[in-house]
């Protein structure tokens, strides 16, 4: 029990400290990195409560690929080169005062959620899906994946290809004055029209325009 | 608190989605902030589902999990193809140039 206070603690303070660094960190590389960090932190923190295949997951797919995307897009975009246009304008801050009232009333209600958890602790009865002992976790999602949530399991895929379509679609241009090859046009390439028998006079040449 | 509950971990899922919050109104910088800022409330909202699932011995939250996980990585892959359109149509990202649907 001691040993998971001080697990929990180590991992959610990392996780606190790195979400608060990914907001105020002034370079973008830096906030990218420390959302990796928390990404780490919270799958840490899944593994050691017992949802071993999330925490994996997690790190596959945030860390992997999500963070990994980020960072291409900014190393790719060039976000720093306006820095110095930064000090010159205006900053409004009107937005602020009403933006943390809201988040603020935001954490209440969440804070209530905890308290009404604590007076009542066996308020949800009925579960629909026991976890079972007998089974690893990723024995038991297996379990019920492919026989009870099928079809938002497919469901799951067909949002992943539309946005994969949509990203290619978006992104995509066609660039001008950029020579590519046409498969097309090289396979439906025949003898009769690419070569031409011509009979040259002697000391004439021929003239090759066409 | 040495005996970690449900609401310690609720208690730091509440935390992670405030700083979210925070950084969507807060940050001047660029788009690409907010998107990691929507990212982290996603992952506040993971992890309140794994430790409900969790503490309450049903698999069901942590399938949702999963689906949530899908989402958000068709959400990133869709912004940062926006992003990437933007940025080459009107080459910046900062927020407060970004008000051409202002209305």
């Amino acid at each position: 029990m001691i040993a998971h206070a001080i697990f929990f603690y180590f991992f959610s303070i990392i996780a606190i400290f790195s979400a608060i660094m990914v907001v105020a960190s002034k370079n973008t590389v830096y906030s990218v990195f420390y959302l990796i960090l928390d990404f780490i932190s919270v799958s840490c923190l899944f593994i050691m409560i017992g949802a071993e295949f999330l925490g994996m997951i997690m790190l596959i797919v945030y860390v992997g690929a999500v963070a990994v995307l980020f960072l291409f897009v900014v190393m790719m975009l060039n976000v720093s080169g306006t820095k110095d246009e930064q000090f010159k304008r205006k900053i409004s801050y009107s937005h602020i005062s009403f933006g943390s009232l809201i988040s603020l009333i935001i954490f209440l209600e969440l804070i209530i959620v905890v308290g009404g958890w604590k007076y009542k602790p066996n308020i949800v009865e009925i579960s629909s899906i026991r976890i079972d002992k007998d089974f690893t976790n990723t024995h038991a999602i297996g379990n019920v994946i492919y026989t009870d949530y099928i079809h938002l399991f497919q469901l799951a895929g067909l949002i992943l290809l539309v946005s994969m379509i949509g990203a290619i679609v978006l992104t995509y241009r066609k660039r001008e004055g950029i020579k590519k090859q046409s498969y097309f046009k090289q396979i439906s390439r025949e003898k009769k029209e690419a070569v031409t028998l011509v009979e040259v006079e002697s000391n004439k040449g021929i003239n090759l325009d066409d | 608190m040495i005996n970690i509950g449900l609401g310690h971990y609720l208690f730091l899922a509440a935390i992670i989605f405030i700083i979210g919050v925070i950084g969507i109104f807060l940050n001047r910088k660029n788009v690409i902030i907010i998107l990691m800022s929507i990212e982290l409330i996603l992952l506040a909202v993971n992890i309140n589902l794994v430790s409900f699932s969790i503490f309450t011995h049903d698999l069901a939250g942590q399938i949702f999990t999963m689906f949530i996980l899908t989402v958000a990585a068709a959400e990133a892959a869709i912004g940062l193809a926006i992003i990437v359109v933007y940025y080459r149509n009107k080459g910046s990202i900062r927020v407060e140039d970004i008000s051409s649907l202002k209305g």
